[in-house]
């Protein structure tokens, strides 16, 4: 399916192992090989059931994002009471210097 | 552009991070505020506790609109997406932007030589927190552990995306400078790389003129102008050389090296992001209407070009490249309007940019207090003669310290101003007492003007001003007496 | 038989009782029965009966101490309550307190409600049954074999049982609806942006809404009306007035035109669509106008919610990685460490549908899934509003069937997700629902009936509620 097509799909791809891995991996999650298995098997059921929705003419239909037809909800900007920091860090697995600490970052964005 | 060999090309896309000059952060009332200690500026909504909903700055929109108006964009009904991938300096693990319906489409930037580099998109989006790598080699990849502060975390930001159209690392440079005038003179920001509240990313490719577009590699890293401009002079040589040596150019993210003065590839991940991006459900449409649209548009006073030629209009005659150069900076540094007031008070105009671009720019934070009036009384008295260039400076900096009146100011400081009468009258009187020599001189012997202008200061007791002297003898010569 | 919370409300703001005393006696309750039915996964005992002292004093000071004076509450563990644990039940979260309260509970307790604990509910809102606990399931008091429905388990059975006259949960697919079927008691769910979802740890935010828990229809409106209303920290919380909640319960449905919904008729087990048929006859004798109506499209919602919410929530998830608080696996690098903690902290049913999410907003499959069903939903809100042109409310059943064996669907997520089949539409569409108990089945287990109105249609549907529960078979009270 292109981007921005409309039209009904009777065949949405299957889900298979190498793309529920794949998902975990986006997911942070690490699956065994069992688990693998049984994931697969019950994930592809669940989309085996949404294939459904591939029969539906959904040509025209707006995506609904929100039930609402609430717009331009803002507010003023004014400096609100932040959390003292203990509060903040009291809870944190790692601190050091006042900040969060984690095991080293190998890959990245920052 | 230097060093790029013949027959290549260079093809910079640049996408800016802008902090907007906002009193709290995009969706939360958190301080927007440099260097506070870490983790003290936070709340459950920046920290992205569960349970915790964003709510928007209503004045981090108005500065996006700003700048949009700006920059020519068109103002569009927008939406806010999530774009979602894991980094600990993310309280949610997503952040929230604009994907595909960002608030301002298209625009313009027209850099001073005339140049236009054309403008994809403007949007808002947060910040992040900051990270810092320490112990082992204390840098990233090297170190054993991060350090997380998310003061940082949903302060707004503008991303400003441009066009494909920047041809070289000046014209990179040039783009830089004038949108952070722009971002300045709009209020929507305080303009400070070094702080970190602009931020530049450089999409670099090479190609052959008129052939299709090269592949091209982010590069990260670039805290300063001058990075900016190494950088993409590095970048395109080492396409180049690759291209150059039968290798292809691989699409990739690659980190300025400052110390080195090279671009190194960015930790490699496993595999490509895949953003996932969805819009915000816990935020609605942003659609400004018309009215605002046009309330924001009114309040921006003119911008930067305008400025400039206003400037340039009072200077008159063509610019020279150092005028030029005055003009831009004084319009960057803001102090544009100090030297159309100077004007307005009878300053002569190329003096009035020179000692504002150089002298008063030196002092940025006294030059607020500069009375307009006072400053153009002082101009006057340089010009006029009465006092020396190095006097009129001496009374300046007084005048910028601590105020006045610059002739009293002097007088002061023991320089008399010396009255234009009486100089004539001194003038004059040497001119009859060495005949032979103004007839030289008359003649068109330059070499004779020095020494009569030494006895002109010896006369005067070196009260005099020599540059005042010599354009008095000048005008003489002229008028052909 | 207990007193409502409005009997009580009444009897500690004269002074009659002290809220003390009503308090007292909820956290014995828990003590003497929650033992067999594991409601309950934390008891405030002493946080309970020290607000319920500050109530006394308010009353005895002749001040105001609100219209929900002294009487206790339940609340589901996914909301926060400051400086007490909030675990989702789930183990990722660890022994993590909120370090402030969601606005639903600030309401409560100006309202003069007494917080007496959290309870048990599916880990991070996601299941039918309330298995999915970290803690252990939860039992149907009517059937300890049994299942109390979920995902807010927890808080139906312990209105069900007796051990407090209201509590709060949140309904996503049905998570309210369906317990309080289960359980035979009321539950509601608004109108999406009635109720702030501030302090609701998120589970798919588009669908997420606030509701009580009740055993009766008066409760749950005086409930609702403590914690509805327009909040500045929800940017998807409506400004509209609240509706006329409480006024309506008695108003009676004279005259209302009601919609039977086909599609939430047939199909469901033979016990549960005869109550709605019951239900709908009783409606007719109230005086309304009653008639079958189809809404093809309602066919559809539950894959499309199926998508749609596990989308949403594997986003919501994220921020659950092991950096800031609750649990942390630790690992040589922040990226193991992410998949360490998350790894161990989430269970099978979360984890399923983080990847289900994930899957259906990844590149390439985006358009075919999430966007889809978003057009789906589209659809499903336009068929409920075709039948609201018609009609002032509609009537169904709340579920398939009645409450199911612990254990019997743990095996088979796609037969637990049918469970939500009559009451994921009214989510899709934002709608507010509510499920009144109508008689039960051949063994004795509860039915609920479930009736739906337009957006901001509660008056509406409380006044058919109100009507149901006076008409319904006589049924054991709690």
């Amino acid at each position: 399916m292109t981007p921005g097509d409309t039209r009904p799909d009777p065949r949405p791809p299957a889900i298979g192992p190498e793309q529920v891995r794949h998902v975990a991996r986006l997911a942070r999650l690490r699956l065994s090989d069992e688990e693998l298995a049984r994931f697969t098997g019950q994930l592809a059921a669940v989309l085996d059931y949404a294939a459904e929705l591939a029969e539906l003419d959904v040509e025209g239909l707006e995506p609904m994002a929100h039930p609402l037809p609430l717009r331009n909800v803002l507010r003023s900007d004014e400096p609100r009471p932040p959390l003292r920091r203990d509060e903040v860090l009291e809870q944190a697995p790692a601190v050091e210097d006042g900040c969060f600490c984690v095991p080293r970052i190998l890959s990245g964005e920052g | 552009m230097t060093g790029l060999p013949d027959g290549w090309e260079v093809v910079v896309g640049l996408e800016v991070h802008c902090e907007l000059a906002t009193a709290t952060k995009l969706f939360c009332g958190c301080a927007n505020a440099f260097g506070a200690e870490p983790n003290t500026n936070v709340c459950p909504v920046c920290l992205g506790l569960p349970g915790s909903l964003p709510v928007l700055n209503r004045r981090a929109v108005e500065l996006a609109m700003r700048i949009g108006v700006a920059l020519g964009a068109r103002i569009a009904p927008s939406v806010f997406h999530r774009k979602n991938y894991f980094y600990p300096d993310m309280p949610k693990d997503f952040q929230i932007s604009q994907y595909d319906a960002p608030i301002n489409r298209g625009g313009r930037l027209e850099l001073p030589d005339g140049t236009v580099v054309g403008i994809e998109r403007a949007h808002l989006e947060e910040d992040t927190g900051k990270t810092t790598h320490v112990g082992g080699t204390g840098r990233i990849g090297g170190a054993d552990r991060a350090l997380v502060d998310y003061n940082r975390a949903g302060v707004p930001l503008v991303e400003i995306v441009s066009a494909p159209d920047i041809r070289s690392a000046a014209q990179a440079r040039a783009y830089v400078a004038e949108l952070r005038a722009i971002l300045v003179a709009t209020g929507a920001s305080d303009g400070r790389m070094e702080e970190g509240s602009l931020r530049v990313d450089a999409n670099v490719s090479v190609r052959r003129p008129g052939g299709p577009l090269g592949t091209r590699c982010e590069i990260k890293n670039l805290n300063s102008m001058r990075s900016l401009g190494r950088a993409i002079e590095f970048e395109a040589a080492r396409q180049i050389a690759q291209c150059a040596a039968g290798g292809q150019v691989v699409q990739e993210t690659r980190h300025w090296d400052e110390d080195r003065g090279e671009t190194v590839p960015m930790r490699s991940k496993e595999e490509a992001e895949d953003y996932r991006y969805f819009p915000e459900p816990d935020l609605v449409p942003l659609e400004p209407d018309q009215r605002w649209q046009a309330e924001v548009a009114a309040s921006i006073g003119p911008l930067p070009a305008e400025r400039r030629v206003r400037l340039l209009h009072l200077l008159g005659a063509a610019p020279t490249p150092a005028q030029a150069e005055q003009v831009r900076s004084v319009v960057a540094s803001d102090l544009d309007a100090l030297v159309v007031a100077a004007c307005e008070h009878g300053a002569p105009a190329s003096l009035a940019l020179a000692r504002t671009a150089n002298e008063v720019a030196a002092e940025p934070s006294s030059a607020a207090r500069l009375d307009p009036a006072a400053f153009a009384t002082l101009l006057v008295l340089e010009a006029s003669g009465e006092l020396a260039t190095s006097q009129s400076k001496q009374v300046l900096a007084e005048l910028l310290a601590t105020g006045g009146d610059p002739a009293e100011i002097a007088r002061r400081l023991g320089f008399e101003p010396m009255d234009r009468g009486e100089l004539a009258g001194v003038i004059e009187q040497v001119i009859a007492e060495h005949p032979e020599d103004w007839a030289r001189f008359a003649g068109g012997e330059d070499k004779v003007r020095g020494p009569l202008i030494g006895a002109v200061r010896k006369a005067t007791g070196n009260k005099a001003d020599p540059a005042a002297v010599g354009r008095y003898l000048d005008e003489r010569r002229a008028r052909g007496s | 038989m207990s007193p409502t919370a409005l009997e009580l409300a009444a009897a500690v703001r004269t002074a009659e009782r002290s809220a003390r005393d009503a308090v007292a006696a909820s956290i014995e309750a828990i003590a003497a029965g929650d033992g067999a039915i594991h409601a309950f996964v934390e008891v405030l005992a002493d946080r309970a009966l020290a607000r319920a002292e500050q109530i006394d004093a308010a009353v005895a000071a002749g001040s105001d101490p609100g219209p929900l004076a002294g009487v206790p509450v339940a609340l589901k563990d996914n909301l926060c309550t400051r400086g007490v644990p909030t675990t989702c039940a789930s183990r990722i979260l660890g022994t993590w307190c909120p370090p402030y309260d969601a606005t639903v509970v600030e309401r409560l307790e100006r309202a003069g409600a007494v917080v007496v604990g959290k309870t048990n509910m599916d880990e991070f809102a996601m299941g039918s049954s309330t298995e999915n606990s970290c803690f252990g399931p939860t039992r149907n008091p009517r059937d300890h074999a049994r299942v109390p429905g979920g995902s807010s388990g927890g808080s139906a059975a312990a209105v069900a049982a007796g051990f407090v006259p209201l509590a709060l949960g949140s309904d996503t697919g049905g998570s309210i609806r369906q317990p309080a079927a289960f359980c035979g008691v009321v539950g509601v769910k608004p109108t999406y942006g009635l109720v702030s979802r501030y302090g609701l740890v998120a589970f798919a935010s588009s669908l997420d809404q606030i509701g009580p828990f009740a055993a009766t229809v008066a409760d749950a409106a005086a409930a609702l009306a403590a914690i509805a209303g327009h909040d500045e920290r929800d940017s998807t919380s409506l400004s509209d007035p609240v509706p006329e909640l409480a006024a309506a319960v008695g108003r009676g449905v004279l005259g209302r035109r009601i919609g039977v919904v086909k599609e939430l008729v047939d199909g469901v087990d033979r016990p549960v669509a005869a109550r709605a048929r019951e239900a709908a006859e009783a409606m007719a004798a109230a005086g309304a106008t009653v008639e079958e109506v189809s809404i093809p499209q309602l066919r559809y919602g539950l894959a499309a919610y199926y998508l749609l919410a596990p989308a949403e929530a594997s986003s919501n998830l994220a921020r659950f990685d092991g950096v800031r608080y609750g649990l942390r696996v630790d690992a040589p690098d922040a990226s193991a460490m992410n998949v360490a903690t998350r790894t161990e902290g989430f269970g099978a049913e979360v984890k399923r549908r983080i990847m289900l999410g994930t899957y259906a907003l990844s590149a390439g499959y985006y358009d075919a899934y999430y966007a889809r069903a978003q057009r789906v939903r589209t659809l499903v809100a336009q068929g409920f509003g075709r039948a609201f042109a018609t009609f002032d409310a509609l009537l169904g059943a709340t579920t398939p069937t009645t409450a199911f064996a612990l254990g019997e669907r743990t095996e088979n997520p796609l037969a637990m997700y049918l469970s939500d089949t009559c009451t994921v539409p009214a989510s899709l569409a934002g709608i507010p629902a509510i499920s009144v108990p109508f008689g039960a089945d051949p063994a004795g287990l509860p039915v609920g009936v479930q009736v739906m109105a337009p957006a901001l249609g509660e008056s509406t549907l409380f006044a058919v509620a109100g009507a149901l529960e006076r008409a319904a078979p006589p049924e054991r009270r709690p």
